[in-house]
Order: C-alpha cells, then sequence, then structure tokens
C-alpha cells in the first residue's frame, strides 16, 4: 500500500489523504452490491494468502522424511487452518463475491433485494474470519500465543471434547463457523429474493445467464445444507460447555452423528463451490469460442439436478465408518449418478467450442485448463465413489490431491479466468495479457507437478494428516516432487497481484464492452454507476446484446 | 492422437509397476501389492474401473485438445460470427443416456464386490482378535488365546485351500482412528462406542506396515500398526510363548520391585507381577516386539531407557508421563525391562 502514500505534505497530497479516508468510509458504510462484491472477493483473496502460506510450510515439512520445519503441534493447526480458511473464508466469499456483483448487473436490476441485509452478511462474514484468525493469539486465554484450532477442518467428534482439546482454541473454531454461516445464510437468502423478484423487463427465468441459474441453485442449497451444520456448531458448543452429550462418546453420545451432520453440509458444499465455477465457464467459453452456448436448457437443467442430487450423497465421506452394505451400496449409487449431469456439461461445453473460432485470450486459456484438470477431479471421484476402491484410497494422499483437483485445478482456475474476463468491467482497465500467459503457464505447472504427484503416495499407503513419515516407505520422492510444484504456483500467484497492482494505475482502458460480449452486465459502463443502468434494459432473448449487435439474425426464434 | 491414447493407457497400466519400483527397499505399504483376499478384490475391482476411467479420459481429453486445436482462430478467419448452434436433442440425449449405462454396470459390480467383502462368513478355523486403539497406540488382544500385546499384530498364514482367516474387531478407548494395513484389506474407522469388524487372510508370510488413518490428535503421525504373518507352526510357537506370564530373572529382582513401587503399574500390565494397570500397553513381552511408542523409535535398550526418562523425547504429547527416576534408577529399572522377553 506504500504506493498509495503521499511523499510530500503538499496542500494537494493532504487534500488526498482526506480523499482516501472518506473513500474508506464510503467502504465502510456501502450497501452498494458492486462494492460489497469487491469486499467479498479481495477479502477471500487476502485468506486466500494466508492459506496458501500455511500450505507451503506443510509441503516444506513434508518435503523430505522426518524433518522438523514445524512442531507436531504446529503442522495440526496448519491444516486445520488451511482447509478451514480455505473452505469458509476464501471459496465462499469469492464466488458469493463473484454472485453479489454479477447477478443484478446480469438480470437488469438496480441491486439486490435486501442492500443492508447484504452488508450484514458481508461484515459478519469477516468477523467470523477475524474470530478464527484471533484464535491464533487468544486461543488458550491470554497467554495461549500460537494456540490456533487442532481439530482438522472437519473437526470429528469426539476429538473436538472438551477431554482431547481442552482450552479455548476449539471454541474459536466452532464459533467461526457459526458466525460465518450466518453471514453466508443472509447473502444466499438475498441472491434467491433477487433473481425471483428483480428481474428487469423481459428477463425470464428462461432467459438469465447460466451464472445466474448457478447462482439461484448454489443459494438454494445453502439454505438447505447450513442450518444443520449451524445446528451441529451449536450442539457442539453445548456438549463443550453445558455437559450434553450429542458427540460425547464417554457418556453414550455418537461420533458418527457428527460426521452425518457435517458432511450433510460438507459435501453439497463442494458443489456450492464449484458450480459457480461451472457457471462462469458457461459464461466466457462462448464469448470466446464466438458461439451461442450449446444446450442452454440441458445446462440449466444439470445444474438443478447437481443442486438435489447433491443432497444424497454426503455419506460417500463415511464408507470407511461401517455403515454396512445397503448404505455403503446406495451412497455409491447417488455418488456415481452425479456424475452424469456433471458429464453432460463437459459435452455442452466442448459442443459450444467445437465449430468456433477460438480467441485464446488468458480467461479461455483458464477454462481450457480447467476442462483438463476437472475431467480428472471428476474421474478420480467415480474411483473414491466406487466404495471397496474408497476403503483403501479413501483418508490417504489420493483423496487430498482429488479435491486439490475440484477445488484448486478447477474452482480456482475458474475464479482466476472470471478474474481476467470481469476486471475490465469491475475497474475499466484490462489485465494485462502478457503477464496472465506468465500466470497462466506457471500455475498449469505448478499445480499438476504438485497434485498429480500426490495421487501416488496415497496409493502407496501415505494417510492424510501426518506430520513427518518414515524414510523407509518408498514415498519420500513422490513428496519432494510435490512440494518442487509449490514455489511455481507462488510465483504464479504473485504475477497475478502484480498484474492487478500494475493493471489498476495504468491498464489500457476497457471501454463497455471489450469482450464483444452478450450479456446484460457488458450493456452498461465500466466500471458501473452505482445505480447500473441509467435506463433498464430490456431483454429479448438469453443474449440481449446479441440480438443489438445482429438485428438480422436474432437469438429469440431459437429458444 | 493415437499416440497420446497409448501413453495414457501405458500411464493407467503402469501405475502399480510405479509402486512396485518404489517397492525396492523399505516395506512400502501398496495398495496395489496385495496378500490377502480383500486387498486382492480391491484391487480386482480397482483396476476395473481404472479401465473405465482411463477409456472416458482418453476419449474426452482427445475431443478436448482436438477441438482446441482444430477451432482456434486463425489469421485468415474474417470479423463474421461463426454459425450459431443452439443444440441438438439426439446429441444430447446420446451423451446422457451412454453415462448413464456406463454407471448402472459400475454400481451393480461395485455392490457386488461391497457384499462380497463385508458379508463373508467367518469359517470355523477363524483366529479372533480385538483391537483396540488409544491415542496414539494400538492394543492388540486374543480374547480365546489369552493374549495381550500392542502394535504389532501376528497372525498365522491363510492357506486357501483350507482358509484360516484372522477376524478383528475394532473398538476405541477415546477418539476414531482408522485400521489401514492396505496390503491385507482396505480401511476400516475405530470407533468409540461402535464395533466394526474387518478380517484379512494373508497368504503369504512377512511383514506388513500400515498406520492410522483417521486424524486422532497430536501424535496421529506416530501411530504404525505392524502385521506380522506366520507359518502356522511359528504362530502357535509366538502364542504359546505370548501367554507365558513375565520371566522372572533373578539378576533383575532390583529393577523388578523398582517397577512394582512406581507408578508403572498403574498403567501397566506385566502378568505374574502386581502390575495390572490397563491404560498403557502390556509390559509382559515387551521385549518381543520391534518398536517403542507405535513406530515412535526401535526397541533397543538405549531407546527403552530414554522412554522411560521422558518420553515426549522420542514423542512429543504421549500420554506416559515423564518418570523423574534417578539414573541409577533409571538403569535398574531398564536392566529389568530388557529381561521381558
Amino acid at each position: 500500500m506504500s504506493v498509495l502514500a503521499p511523499t510530500t505534505t503538499s496542500p494537494e497530497a493532504a487534500g488526498n489523504r482526506r480523499a482516501l479516508v472518506e473513500q474508506l468510509h464510503d467502504w465502510v458504510v456501502t450497501v452498494d452490491h458492486k462494492r460489497l462484491g469487491i469486499m467479498y472477493v479481495v477479502t477471500g483473496l487476502v485468506f486466500f494468502v494466508i492459506a496458501g502460506a500455511e500450505a507451503t510450510a506443510m509441503r516444506v515439512q513434508l518435503a523430505w522424511p522426518g524433518l522438523h520445519v514445524v512442531a507436531p503441534e504446529t503442522f495440526n493447526r496448519l491444516f486445520t487452518m488451511h482447509g478451514t480458511t480455505m473452505i469458509f473464508l476464501v471459496g465462499i466469499p469469492i464466488v458469493f463475491g463473484f454472485g453479489n456483483y454479477l447477478v443484478p448487473l446480469m438480470i437488469g436490476a438496480r441491486d439486490l433485494a435486501f442492500p443492508r441485509l447484504n452488508a450484514f452478511g458481508f461484515w459478519v462474514l469477516l468477523f467470523g474470519g477475524l474470530l478464527l484468525h484471533f484464535s491464533v493469539v487468544g486461543g488458550d486465554g491470554l497467554y495461549g500465543a500460537g494456540s490456533a484450532p487442532a481439530v482438522g477442518w472437519f473437526a470429528y467428534a469426539p476429538l473436538t471434547g472438551r477431554a482431547f482439546t481442552p482450552g479455548n482454541a476449539t471454541d474459536y473454531w466452532n464459533l467461526a463457523i457459526l458466525v460465518t454461516g450466518v453471514g453466508t445464510i443472509a447473502t444466499a437468502v438475498n441472491l434467491v429474493a433477487t433473481t425471483l423478484t428483480m428481474r428487469g423487463p423481459g428477463m425470464t427465468l428462461g432467459r438469465m445467464p447460466i451464472f445466474v441459474w448457478v447462482m439461484l441453485t448454489v443459494s438454494g442449497m445453502t439454505l438447505v445444507i447450513l442450518s444443520p451444520l449451524s445446528a451441529a456448531q451449536i450442539m457442539l458448543a453445548l456438549d463443550r460447555y453445558l455437559g450434553a452429550h450429542f458427540f460425547d462418546t464417554q457418556a453414550g453420545g455418537s461420533a458418527v452423528m457428527w460426521q452425518h451432520f457435517f458432511w450433510f453440509f460438507g459435501h453439497p458444499e463442494v458443489y456450492i463451490l464449484m458450480l459457480p465455477g461451472f457457471g462462469f465457464v458457461s459464461e466466457i467459453i462462448p464469448v470466446f469460442s464466438r458461439k451461442v452456448i450449446f444446450g442452454y436448457a440441458t445446462i440449466v437443467a444439470a445444474t438443478v439436478s447437481i443442486g438435489l442430487v447433491s443432497l444424497s450423497v454426503w455419506a460417500h465421506h463415511m464408507f470407511a465408518v461401517g455403515m454396512g452394505a445397503p448404505l455403503n451400496s446406495f451412497f455409491a449409487l447417488s455418488t456415481m449418478l452425479i456424475s452424469v449431469p456433471t458429464g453432460i456439461k463437459i459435452f455442452n461445453w466442448l459442443a459450444t467450442m467445437y465449430g468456433g473460432r477460438l480467441q485464446f485470450k488468458t480467461p479461455l486459456l483458464f477454462c481450457c485448463a480447467f476442462l483438463f484438470q476437472f475431467l480428472c477431479a471428476g474421474l478420480t471421484g467415480v474411483m473414491l465413489a466406487v466404495a471397496p476402491f474408497d476403503w483403501q484410497l479413501t483418508d490417504s494422499y489420493f483423496v487430498v490431491a482429488h479435491f486439490h483437483f475440484v477445488l484448486v485445478g478447477s474452482l480456482l482456475f475458474t475464479i482466476f479466468a472470471a478474474m481476467y474476463y470481469w476486471f475490465p468491467k469491475v475497474t475499466g482497465r484490462m489485465l494485462s495479457e502478457r503477464l496472465g500467459r506468465w500466470h497462466f503457464w506457471l500455475l498449469v505447472i505448478g499445480f499438476n507437478l504438485t497434485f498429480i504427484t500426490m495421487h501416488v503416495p496415497g496409493i502407496l499407503g501415505m494417510p492424510r494428516r501426518i506430520y513427518t513419515y518414515q524414510a523407509d516407505r518408498g514415498w519420500e520422492i513422490w513428496n519432494l516432487v510435490t512440494t518442487l510444484g509449490v514455489p511455481l504456483q507462488l510465483i504464479a500467484v504473485l504475477i497475478f497481484v502484480v498484474n492487478v497492482v500494475l493493471s489498476l494505475r495504468r491498464g489500457t482502458l476497457a471501454g463497455d464492452d471489450p469482450w464483444d460480449a452478450w450479456t446484460l452486465e457488458w450493456a452498461t459502463t465500466s466500471p458501473p454507476p452505482s445505480y447500473n443502468f441509467d435506463a433498464i434494459p430490456v431483454t429479448t432473448s438469453r443474449r440481449p446484446l446479441w440480438d443489438l449487435k445482429h438485428p438480422d439474425d436474432l437469438d429469440g426464434p431459437h429458444e | 492422437m493415437r499416440r497420446r491414447g497409448v501413453l495414457i493407457c501405458a500411464f493407467v497400466a503402469g501405475l502399480p509397476a510405479l509402486g512396485a519400483a518404489a517397492d525396492g527397499q523399505g516395506p512400502t505399504p501398496n495398495m496395489f501389492a496385495p496378500v490377502s483376499t480383500p486387498a486382492y478384490a480391491i484391487r480386482e475391482i480397482a483396476f476395473f474401473v481404472l479401465g473405465i476411467t482411463g477409456a472416458i479420459f482418453v476419449v474426452v481429453a482427445g475431443l478436448t485438445l482436438y477441438t482446441i486445436i482444430r477451432f482456434r482462430r486463425r489469421a485468415g478467419d474474417g470479423p463474421s460470427e461463426p454459425p450459431q448452434v443452439y443444440g441438438s436433442r439426439q446429441i444430447e440425449l446420446a451423451w446422457t443416456v451412454v453415462p448413464f449405462l456406463i454407471v448402472l454396470v459400475l454400481f451393480l459390480v461395485t455392490a457386488r464386490y461391497i457384499w462380497g467383502i463385508e458379508r463373508y462368513q467367518q469359517p470355523p478355523g477363524a483366529v479372533e482378535v480385538t483391537i483396540v486403539g488409544n491415542q496414539w497406540w494400538w492394543e492388540i488382544r486374543y480374547p480365546k488365546l489369552g493374549v495381550v500385546t500392542a502394535n504389532e499384530l501376528h497372525v498365522p498364514v491363510s492357506d486357501p485351500a483350507r482358509p484360516t482367516p484372522t477376524f478383528i474387531t475394532l473398538e476405541s478407548a477415546d477418539v476414531i482412528h482408522s485400521f489401514w494395513v492396505p496390503q491385507l484389506a482396505g480401511k476400516m474407522d475405530v470407533i468409540p462406542n461402535k464395533t466394526n469388524h474387518v478380517w484379512v487372510d494373508p497368504t503369504t508370510p512377512g511383514t506388513y506396515v500400515g498406520q492410522c488413518a483417521e486424524y486422532c490428535g497430536l501424535q496421529h503421525a506416530l501411530m504404525l500398526l505392524i502385521v506380522v504373518v506366520h507359518p502356522r507352526e511359528d504362530f502357535e510357537r509366538w502364542v504359546a510363548a505370548q501367554q507365558a506370564v513375565a520371566r522372572d530373572d533373578p539378576a533383575a529382582r532390583r529393577g523388578r520391585e523398582l517397577f512394582a513401587s512406581l507408578a508403572c503399574i498403574n498403567c501397566h500390565t506385566v502378568r505374574g507381577t502386581p502390575a495390572n494397570g490397563v491404560f498403557g500397553p502390556d509390559l509382559t513381552h515387551l521385549m518381543s516386539r520391534w518398536t517403542i511408542g507405535a513406530g515412535a523409535a526401535r526397541n533397543t535398550p538405549e531407546n527403552l531407557r530414554a522412554w522411560v526418562d521422558d518420553p515426549g523425547t522420542l514423542k512429543s504429547g504421549a500420554l506416559m508421563p515423564a518418570m523423574k527416576l534417578s539414573r541409577r534408577d533409571l538403569d535398574t529399572l531398564t536392566a529389568y525391562l530388557v529381561t521381558l522377553r
């Protein structure tokens, strides 16, 4: 931020400084969905850097057997904070931030349905994140520096009981999840209400951009699954402080019940994060292929059915719990079924690109890498759905590699695609294509080096969440290569940060519609005014801007 | 494209070989090197799934690559837009139905293997073992044989013609652990307030390693489980040795008295002496085990002495307290412990 600090105290600079304070004040009190969207995304990126640093420390510790880079208890805190932060404070704020920013613009609305609730949701989520991180200094009371929670991001009972995790670190985790959940529920309610009631003239449900359909689905799912998670957190708090015995096995409670509660949230949560990624891709691929999305109705149907089926797959995280053959078979089937709508989407994206004129700008590059990496993620997902195979793979490094293919190789790549695609709309300036290419290629190489390799130690019997391992297991070379991919990814992210900072100051001006795109957000200025549109645009088809640009070849008759 | 496909097939087929290469020296717990029926069955279905997913990967990745290369914008392309194709019911139906059929086949095969492994009936000659997960070690009991040991499971080899599998009952004394010896069987969680079962029938004598596979607190990483598969007669000899009470070596009398006078006996059992604690591992035949602290260190007299002095130096957070003994007492006590063969 030093670049912003004035070097002299001229009257002009003093004026700037006052303006800066006023600007900050504007950001704090804003109820504008665009500013809140930006704050969500920036919050997510800041936590992303923190969680990335935690991951780096873990990879250094595991690079070779028997290292002592971090203490065992520190390692356990690192993976707990890394997982919790990435899911609740990086994934959720970024996807809901994009939803916040884009949904009103895409449906031709001036703001979300409840702007104040929106601000509340953001600040509560941020507060929850700060609460979690405050545990680092306050987790065991006044003198408990460095005592972040160490129960893992899914915090299995009864390890979370006071008998096994005394002190307050687990309470910070418990309360932080509860609090961020309140913020997320508020935003989800808002997005559902906005989509259902605030669409501009002509914007029927059947004409909504696929990203809006995705956010509607995801918000609906959020309402269904975050409530049980919050209930479980309250039960855990009761266990810890009021002697309830929900999960207290010493007193007859059930450890398995926590897992059902947690994964009933936890697995749909993966889709809550991943579906917006599909939404980004469904918006970006058509524009850079110069073709309409292939099979709009099918993609929407696939999105909604993923949302529904995802509510019935949770116990595939529990194949090794001893649920018995009938339940294991049921959850194997439901999990395999969800690969069908997911596969349909891949085929539809491919068909959209097929016969197009692909412009390999940075957003499309990220989408292409996503297609390959998501294919791998999906196929290892099918392997994990085969319960007997899962008995070997679960809780090993194979599963760690699998979900990083989903959350990094797929979600993060689509998020970067979205960043490059919508940055001109949000800031009025383009990101540098040259730096974008460096960012892309370094990330692709680094990511694959790390995470393709990571599957192997899992197959060779390496469990997850161990802070060290013996030298004679044949795991060392794989772990070393896995760690070697990390610096490449760090440099890639650094290039992205540099790109954002430089482009904000002297990127080329974007204009209203730099990509020659077709959805309503490109019909207003970049950045859009606080009221979004001078006049609310009338939607004539699924691609209103295509109709404007091609009056002789309207979209409407094809719908 | 064909060459790419061949490469991918080679990768998929080479995966087990890859593990075998890493297998060179140490005991790599490679799931693709099974020695027991459940692990064999899992490898079988794994190959089946790898075949299907490998084929899907080749087709879809090939199509993607072709599309990306074939339809990239070229210098000669004019400003006009390509033909707009809005969809095709037949094509979309095809790529919906085909995945459904694949899923159906995959599910039927999966269900068959789930039932086959989980519903296997215990034959009369089976050995029964109860394993109790503790933070951070395994208690191993043979209720019918009257043997109690820790961290090292001994089982007889099972002849396919006359199977003598080992049926294991899993219980936990504290938090959730997970039993996983990849070459013998898949994971089964070890859950407090819940009894789980797993069975193995190793066909090859040898030593196989596994470790706790569910995060169970501070020392989850140091919770080694060694499985020794004996030929039948060796197993019976091992059982007989373990059934015996602790040997009473007159030379270590002072150490034994010291042991009995300390808090050691509150947690440890040494059969044949007053020590009958149950919180820690049974020490009756301590020196028959290879490691101390579930893989924290090799079981040598020096390490044993260091462990008794302060377990935290070998395994920080271990629940056994440092006994704060004088050096002479330490020597005396260690001299006694090494007689517990």
